[in-house]
């Protein structure tokens, strides 16, 4: 096993660990940041969403080390999560009839 | 040998000639219990969502990022620990490696304890799962359920992380193990990156 997966990461260093790090500790900063900023509800909700998504991808490529494995494998990864993320998304239409009152159950 | 006995026996080499997109079989299992529990926590989020969304007097009872913000500086500071604990076993350093899994255990330990002690806070100002004086009483249930979900996930990682370090310093596990429990713990750190921002940062009170 380490010698399948040991190989392709002996490129990288602690310089590059430490570097991700920094990365991830701004971009959570950044968010903090947002949170404060005087805009409306969903700008800040996509903004947010959109920083959490690139610490995850370093996170994933970096630490978890997804960018040295089979490509084939971080195209699965990547797709397989998404689609279904994707097809969660489905019900949004539902929660605003149900600020409006349209849904019976929101009576 | 006859033509079937070559079939099966080729069948049965193109079954068993190499895991799955070459990678060892304990990692690929360890990313597809991680895949599978995205989607829990990502149905778990797209649900407060939707409660979120559609629900006019929601509450925002957080009106200090110092203790979510020194939780999010643990946790991240844990994933690099966690690096270097992998990086200790790949070169062979056992004790260095089992120090830095054990420090890591550690950091997890003060994070799950922050975060109960942020649970009484909110629950001496009389949130529960079904009421608070704030709003709605389904924002109790969500903080609770999703925190409590990643809670949970610490918990049994900090457990993980001193099993398997222990057991890795004692030899009956290798570098491998290390690296398995590391993508854990480097997604338990990542679902709290989608938590912050969702739970508590649009929550805030300004």
């Amino acid at each position: 096993m380490t010698t399948a997966t040991g190989e392709a990461r002996k490129s990288g260093g602690i310089g590059k660990d430490l570097l991700v790090y920094v990365c991830l500790l701004a971009l959570a900063a950044v968010q903090f940041v947002i949170a404060y900023q005087k805009i409306d509800a969903s700008q800040m909700l996509w903004r947010m969403l959109t920083v959490a998504c690139v610490e995850a991808g370093l996170a994933e490529l970096f630490f978890m080390h997804l960018w040295s494995e089979k490509r084939t494998f971080l195209l699965f990864v990547v797709a397989f999560t998404v689609s279904v993320l994707l097809g969660m998304q489905y019900g949004w239409t539902d929660s605003f009839r149900m600020l409006v009152g349209a849904a019976p159950y929101s009576r | 040998m006859s033509q079937a006995d070559l079939t099966m026996e080729g069948h049965s080499t193109a079954l068993t000639v190499g895991p799955a997109f070459s990678i060892p079989t304990k990692k690929l299992a360890m990313w597809l219990f991680i895949i599978a529990d995205t989607m829990t926590f990502a149905a778990c989020l797209v649900a407060y969502g939707f409660l979120r969304n559609g629900t006019a007097n929601w509450p925002r009872p957080f009106h200090s990022i110092t203790n979510v913000a020194i939780m999010t500086f643990i946790l991240l500071t844990s994933s690099l620990t966690m690096m270097f604990g992998e990086r200790s076993a790949r070169e062979g350093d056992k004790a260095g490696s089992f120090r830095w899994v054990m420090i890591t255990a550690a950091l997890g330990i003060v994070f799950a304890l922050l975060h109960i002690r942020e649970w009484f806070g909110l629950i001496d100002e009389g949130m529960t799962l079904f009421k608070n004086p704030w709003g709605t009483g389904l924002f109790g249930a969500s903080f609770f359920s999703i925190t409590g979900l990643h809670l949970t996930h610490v918990t049994c990682g900090v457990v993980a992380l001193i099993a398997v370090g222990v057991r890795y310093k004692g030899g009956r596990y290798n570098a491998d193990d290390i690296e398995v429990l590391g993508l854990y713990w480097h997604f338990v750190d990542l679902v709290w990156m989608f938590v912050v921002p969702l739970v508590y940062l649009l929550n805030l009170a300004h």
